[in-house]
Parts: structure tokens; C-alpha cells; sequence
């Protein structure tokens, strides 16, 4: 990513707001709860929302996050965004209402066909590219190669995300160990310096 | 104080249990569910998934008068099943504090109706909370207990989605050593037999109860006039507080926790200091109209919409009387919907391709099931409540005649079967009507995240129990054994034929189609 990062600045008076979105089953709400705990840890007021239940079969699913020295709304309002990671490549143009140009984007390139869908929508990168300045994809199924499990991809795009947050490594490592199994904790880690790795490549 | 993350759900079990609550009884229902599965996980306490909400309420009021203080646990529209018990709950009273805690679903996240369960809390006379996040969930839930053994009555704590599934910072006390009352039943004929000549007394003391509650709720901590700009004073409650706060961060503010009964005297000094007096709240206009009841005037519908959620664009558009702005960027590509959908591995996809194939009419029910409804199935003709399925197919043939029983068919799932099927089936039997019943059993209930039932032979706490047997259930009510089959998921060739079969023989038929949750499966929730 390139550019001045307004997210390292005026930290604690600033609300952030990040949106993760993907399909149901991706590991969006762990990766949020992650994100929202290291927030805690790092001394700031978080809220997250995020809907169960029925939508969670096979639909679209989102996690606000906010935080700041005081948030009152779950919810991000329409054009606020300041980050955007998405799991799947077109689910992102389903949130443009949230997002402005100045939104930094984490974008999967990874095609889930939604039930009774056989043709995925062509020019989704292309539309994203004519929006947004601060955008990267990424080619999912090569970081899942890296990895060695796909289980662990979630914590590797909150790597991604970490170094363009204000919250230091060990708020991070402290809330990945707190949400993960005790014994995947190592895998966890890997995972989430990995994408911290890719996101430093050009 | 501890430093905590936690859904309104994991707020309102920790809540319970640092006050002391030994009994929660409930039934699964977005977006409430987590609540019981919190708190059953706490040491020392009695828990239990129930049948249905009735039954889960009256659990519920019998550990109450057995000295407990008890939790029990629902959705909005499973205050429906509970509300015989919630009327007259309020005459009997309490003896350790009972609170029922219940979600409402604005905007019908996962549910057939945005009902405003405030409105209960009228009808019933009795006291409502209304948190506004997962602090307030915590904090009220420890209140609640207090107040429900002060004035001996039940208390309904009320939390909608963006309370129950949004997650906050919880500052709670460490290491709490619960409180708990002495446990023991007491015979008290007058006030626990509602004849009707104990009844009316009761009532007169209920009336009693409110009128005490109104005026003294003028001074508690969880209703807060916080005065700022006196040009505009905002009354709100719940979630809206978050919304008004964001949308007018300079007005003058009072947030109500207690919402019912209204503490009207410090509404009427609210709105004598402010300029002009607004209604922020999400759904019916339920403040609005006690409050101009009482002669304040105020404003609120007019600005903001009755269905749906709110939020804070939406607060603060609507009261500006602005459209919705052009959005800052424009997606131009056309998108599918991605809407839910039955998954891709689920046994019972292909019932629902027979059903289609067959052109039958359905009378479906509340599940994953209800799914069937769109393509590629697009196989289910009415849904509309727990247990419907079973009693509308009988009243097409009740109003048709019994030829018309071979046309319909009833699908429901095992856990809805269990909640209120049953009671249809027997209805039928009874009543001697001919439709087809047909239970998708996955041995779960899995739309709400894979809860035990009477049929999956396992408690909350996953240990084992009895089955209900459909076979033995279905003879005790006289179905001959070729009127009910158990067939295999995973072979559709056998399911038509037995359909086909038993809807030829135009009688009341049972069939039981058999596939484990994939989900519930990979989870190991049947071991």
C-alpha cells in the first residue's frame, strides 16, 4: 500500500472503522473478534456488529468493527469506512455504500458462485481499480499454498492489515491467543507474520 | 474490574451468574440463543434447552417460587408460545427473582416478523429493560434481580439484534461470589392458585405494584437525563441511544432503562427543559404514544420509519428530512444476490426436489428447511410460525374435503416437530384427518448453531438421554404400522416411493426422513 496512512494518525481521538466482508463459513467473525480484541488491548473503545442465524447459510456475510477513544454505534456509517478486507472478490462491490476513495481495500481474488449462479461477474478488479487508489489483491490460492491450510488464511489478512493499524504486535499476538485453539496458537502466528510479510511486498 | 470483550449474549450469562442465578431454561431462537449456551457452561447451575418457550417459562416460574433466581431465555416471536404463562405470572409473582430475557429482530435478520415485544410488557404489566450495549446488558441483568424480588414480579429484560450480536467492552467485578437466596418452597394458596377469587385481588395488587414502580423509577440510576443543548431534548432507549449519540452528539439526552412502566414524572421535567422534545425508537411508536397520552407534546414517526432498524444515517437524515445522498463511490457492475441458501452438502435437498417435481402444496415450517422455498426447490407454499406446517395442511382438507389430503403435503423439521408439531399431529389424529406429515430429522437444531432436542437424544450439556420414538409416538395415537416410515436421506428413490404411496393411501401418514447435519456432523455435535 502506498500513500500517508491516515490510520497511524490522531490515533485515539479518530473512530476507524473497518469492514470485513466474505461468504458464510470464511472465518469473517473470528478474524473480527481478533481484530476488535487487539483494539481492546491497545486501550481503545470498540464496538463490533455483525448478524447470526439465518444469512450465515451459504449468504454474504460483514463485521463492523469500530474503535477510538469513544464509540457509541456498532455501526460504520454509509462513507466511512477506512478499511476494507474482503475474502471474495465480488462481495466487495456489495459494500461500496460504507466505502469512499480514499478506503484502503485488502481484496481476495478468490470466486465463491453464489447457489444457482453459474457465471461469475467479469471487470470486478477493473471496477474496483476505477474507485479505489489504496487497493491490493491477493492471490489466495498461492498464500493457502504458503500456509500449507486454509484454515489459517483469515489471521493471515489480518497480518495484512496489522501494520497499517495502530495497534502494536503484542496487542495482536495476545488477542490471536485469546481467540484461537491453544494448540493451533503457532500456526496462528506463522499465518499472521506471513501476511504481515506480504503486505511489505510491492 | 475486569476488561472484557463481549456479545449483549455473554453479557446478560455473565450478568445471571454473577447474580446469582442457579436455573436457565429457554428455547434457541435468533438472535437469543447464546444467552442459555453462556450460561449453561457456568458452574453450579441447573440448565436445560426446554421443548418450547411455554414450557421454558414455566421452568422457569417454578424455580422462581421454589426460591431460585431463575433466567429464561427466547426470541421475540417466542414470547408468543410463552405468553399464557407471562400474563399471569405477573398476579402470581416471584419468590427468587425470575427474569425472561427476549430478542427482538428489527429488520428480520433471521425471523418471520419484526414484532415489538415492548408491547408485552404493556399488556402484561410488567417491567421492561432495555439495554443499550453489552455494559449496560451486564449491569442491568444484576439490577433486574433486584427489582423482581423488590416488587415481586417477573422481570422481561429486552435486547434486539445490534444488543445481542454486537460485541463491547464490559468492565465486570472479579471473582463475584454469587448471592444466592435460600432455595424452598412455601405454600401460598392465595397468591400461587389463580382462581378466580384469588385472581382479583392480585390484579388489584399488580395495579399497585406499577403505579409504585412509576414513581419511584423517577430516581433510578439506569434511566439518565444527560443535559447538554437544551434546543433539543431526545428521549430514547436500547440501541437508538447509540444512534442518537452519534447523530446528535451536542443534544440533550435521557436514556431510559427502565421502558416500561414509563417513569413519566422525569419525562414531564426532561421535556420542561428542553425547546423541543423528540422520540428516538426503533419499530412501534410505543414512547411516543404514552408520552403525548400524557399531554407532552412530542415528535417522532413523523421523522423516523416504523419498520426496520434504525441507524445513525437513518436518525440523522430522518430528522433532517433529507434523501439518501449519492454514495461517495458507485459500483456499476450488476451482482447476483447472494442470499442464504439450503447448503450445498444437506441430506435433505433432495425432498425438496421430489416435492417440486410432484407439484404438491406444502405447508412449511421455521428452519433451515424453510429454505426450500427458493430455487432451484422453490418447493414450499405457506410458512408462517412454529408447528404451522402440521394444523394449516389439515385446515386446506378441513376446508376442501379429505379428497384434497393427497395434494398437500406438511414439512417440518425435528426440533419444530418436537417445539409444537406434535400437538398438530395429535389434532389430526383426533380430528381423523389425512395429510401427509413429513419430518426432515437431521438430529439437531441447526439454523440457531446445532442445539439438542427431544429428538437427538442429548442435553444442553451433551449428555445422553431419551429419543422420542416416532414410530411408538405415532401408535399411541392409532396409525396403523404402514402409516409411518422412516426412510434413509440419502436415498431419493425410496423417498418418492413412499410419498407416493402414502399419499395414495389418503390417511394420515407419518414419514420421517432421516440425514445428519452435514455442519452439526463436521462439528462433532452427535458424539
Amino acid at each position: 500500500m502506498v500513500g500517508r496512512n491516515p490510520l497511524k494518525e490522531g490515533t485515539m481521538d479518530k473512530i476507524h472503522g473497518i469492514l470485513m466482508v466474505g461468504v458464510g463459513g470464511q472465518g469473517v467473525v473470528l478474524a473480527s473478534d481478533i481484530l476488535s480484541l487487539a483494539a481492546m488491548n491497545a486501550g481503545f473503545d470498540v464496538k463490533k456488529s455483525e448478524i447470526h442465524g439465518m444469512s450465515q447459510r451459504g449468504g454474504s456475510i460483514f463485521s463492523f468493527i469500530r474503535f477510538g477513544k469513544k464509540v457509541y454505534s456498532p455501526l460504520i456509517s454509509e462513507g466511512t469506512a477506512d478499511m476494507l478486507l474482503s475474502m471474495e472478490e465480488m462481495e466487495t462491490l456489495r459494500w461500496m455504500d460504507y466505502l469512499n476513495p480514499e478506503t484502503r481495500l485488502i481484496v481476495s481474488k478468490m470466486h465463491i458462485l453464489p447457489a444457482n449462479v453459474t457465471e461469475y461477474p467479469v471487470g470486478v478488479e477493473k471496477e474496483l481499480a476505477a474507485n479505489f487508489k489504496h487497493l491490493r489483491f491477493v492471490d489466495t490460492d498461492q498464500l493457502i499454498k504458503q500456509l500449507g491450510n486454509p484454515k489459517v488464511l483469515n489471521v493471515a489478512f489480518l497480518g495484512m492489515m496489522a501494520d497499517a493499524l495502530p495497534m502494536g504486535m503484542d496487542h495482536w499476538a495476545s488477542a490471536i491467543k485469546d481467540s484461537v485453539p491453544q494448540k493451533t496458537y503457532e500456526k496462528n502466528m506463522e499465518a499472521f507474520e506471513l501476511g504481515r510479510t506480504k503486505a511489505k511486498e510491492a | 474490574m475486569k476488561k472484557k470483550l463481549l456479545s449483549g449474549n455473554e453479557a446478560i450469562a455473565l450478568g445471571a451468574w454473577d447474580a446469582g442465578v442457579t436455573v436457565g431454561a429457554g428455547y434457541p431462537g435468533t438472535p437469543s440463543t447464546e444467552i442459555l449456551e453462556n450460561f449453561s457452561c457456568y458452574p453450579d447451575v441447573t440448565s436445560e434447552w426446554s421443548i418450547n418457550e411455554k414450557v421454558a417459562y414455566e421452568v422457569g416460574m417454578g424455580a422462581s417460587l421454589q426460591g431460585a433466581r431463575t433466567l429464561v431465555t427466547m426470541k421475540h416471536v417466542g414470547l408468543n408460545v410463552a405468553a399464557d404463562g407471562l400474563f399471569t405470572s405477573a398476579y402470581v409473582g416471584v419468590k427468587g427473582g425470575f427474569v425472561l430475557v427476549c430478542a427482538d429482530d428489527p429488520d428480520m435478520n433471521s425471523s418471520q416478523n419484526e414484532q415489538d415485544n415492548r408491547h408485552y410488557a404493556i399488556a402484561a404489566k410488567v417491567p421492561m429493560l432495555d439495554p443499550s450495549d453489552s455494559q449496560d446488558a451486564y449491569d442491568f441483568m444484576r439490577f433486574a434481580y433486584t427489582l423482581s424480588e423488590k416488587y415481586d414480579t417477573p422481570v422481561i429484560l429486552r435486547t434486539t439484534t445490534r444488543i445481542s450480536h454486537a460485541k463491547s467492552i464490559v468492565e465486570s467485578e472479579e471473582n463475584v461470589q454469587p448471592q444466592r437466596p435460600k432455595t424452598g418452597f412455601e405454600r401460598n394458596v392465595p397468591k400461587y392458585v389463580m382462581i378466580p377469587a384469588y385472581a382479583r385481588p392480585r390484579h388489584r395488587i399488580i395495579e399497585e405494584r406499577m403505579s409504585k414502580l412509576a414513581e419511584e423509577a423517577v430516581g433510578m440510576e439506569i434511566n439518565r437525563m444527560e443535559m447538554r443543548d437544551a434546543s433539543l431534548g431526545i428521549v430514547t432507549s436500547g440501541i437508538s441511544y447509540q444512534y442518537v449519540r452519534e447523530s446528535f452528539p451536542d443534544a440533550s439526552v435521557l436514556k431510559l432503562g427502565l421502558i416500561n412502566p414509563l417513569p413519566m414524572t422525569l419525562i414531564k421535567e426532561f421535556a420542561s427543559k428542553v425547546k423541543k422534545l423528540v422520540v428516538v425508537e426503533e419499530l412501534d411508536p410505543v414512547f411516543e404514544q404514552q408520552i403525548k397520552a400524557a399531554g407532552i407534546a412530542c415528535e417522532g414517526k413523523k421523522h423516523f420509519p416504523i419498520t426496520g432498524e434504525l441507524n445513525q444515517d437513518i436518525v440523522s437524515r430522518g430528522y433532517a428530512g433529507v434523501p439518501k445522498p449519492k454514495a461517495a463511490v458507485v459500483n456499476s457492475l450488476k451482482l447476483p444476490p447472494r442470499p442464504p441458501s439450503l447448503c450445498p452438502g444437506c441430506p435433505h435437498r433432495s425432498v425438496f426436489q421430489l416435492l417440486n417435481k410432484h407439484k404438491l402444496i406444502v405447508t412449511g415450517d421455521i428452519g433451515c428447511y424453510t429454505l426450500g422455498v427458493l430455487p432451484p426447490f422453490s418447493a414450499m407454499d405457506t410458512c408462517v410460525e412454529m408447528g404451522a406446517s402440521v394444523g394449516m395442511a389439515q385446515g386446506m382438507e378441513a376446508a376442501e374435503g379429505s379428497k384434497y389430503a393427497h395434494n398437500v403435503v406438511a414439512v417440518i423439521g425435528d426440533s419444530t416437530f418436537a417445539h409444537s408439531g406434535i400437538t398438530g399431529f395429535i389434532n389430526a389424529a383426533y380430528n381423523k384427518r389425512n395429510s401427509l406429515i413429513l419430518v426432515l430429522d437431521n438430529g439437531i437444531t441447526a439454523m440457531t448453531g446445532m442445539q439438542h432436542n427431544p429428538f437427538s437424544g442429548k442435553t444442553i450439556l451433551n449428555q445422553q438421554t431419551v429419543t422420542v420414538d416416532y414410530v411408538k409416538l405415532a401408535e399411541s395415537v392409532g396409525l396403523p404400522a404402514d402409516q409411518v416410515r422412516i426412510v434413509n436421506a440419502y436415498k431419493p428413490e425410496e423417498i418418492e416411493k413412499d410419498i407416493l404411496e402414502m399419499l395414495a393411501k389418503k390417511k394420515l401418514c407419518l414419514l420421517i426422513v432421516k440425514g445428519p447435519c452435514v455442519i452439526a456432523k463436521g462439528k462433532g455435535r452427535y458424539d
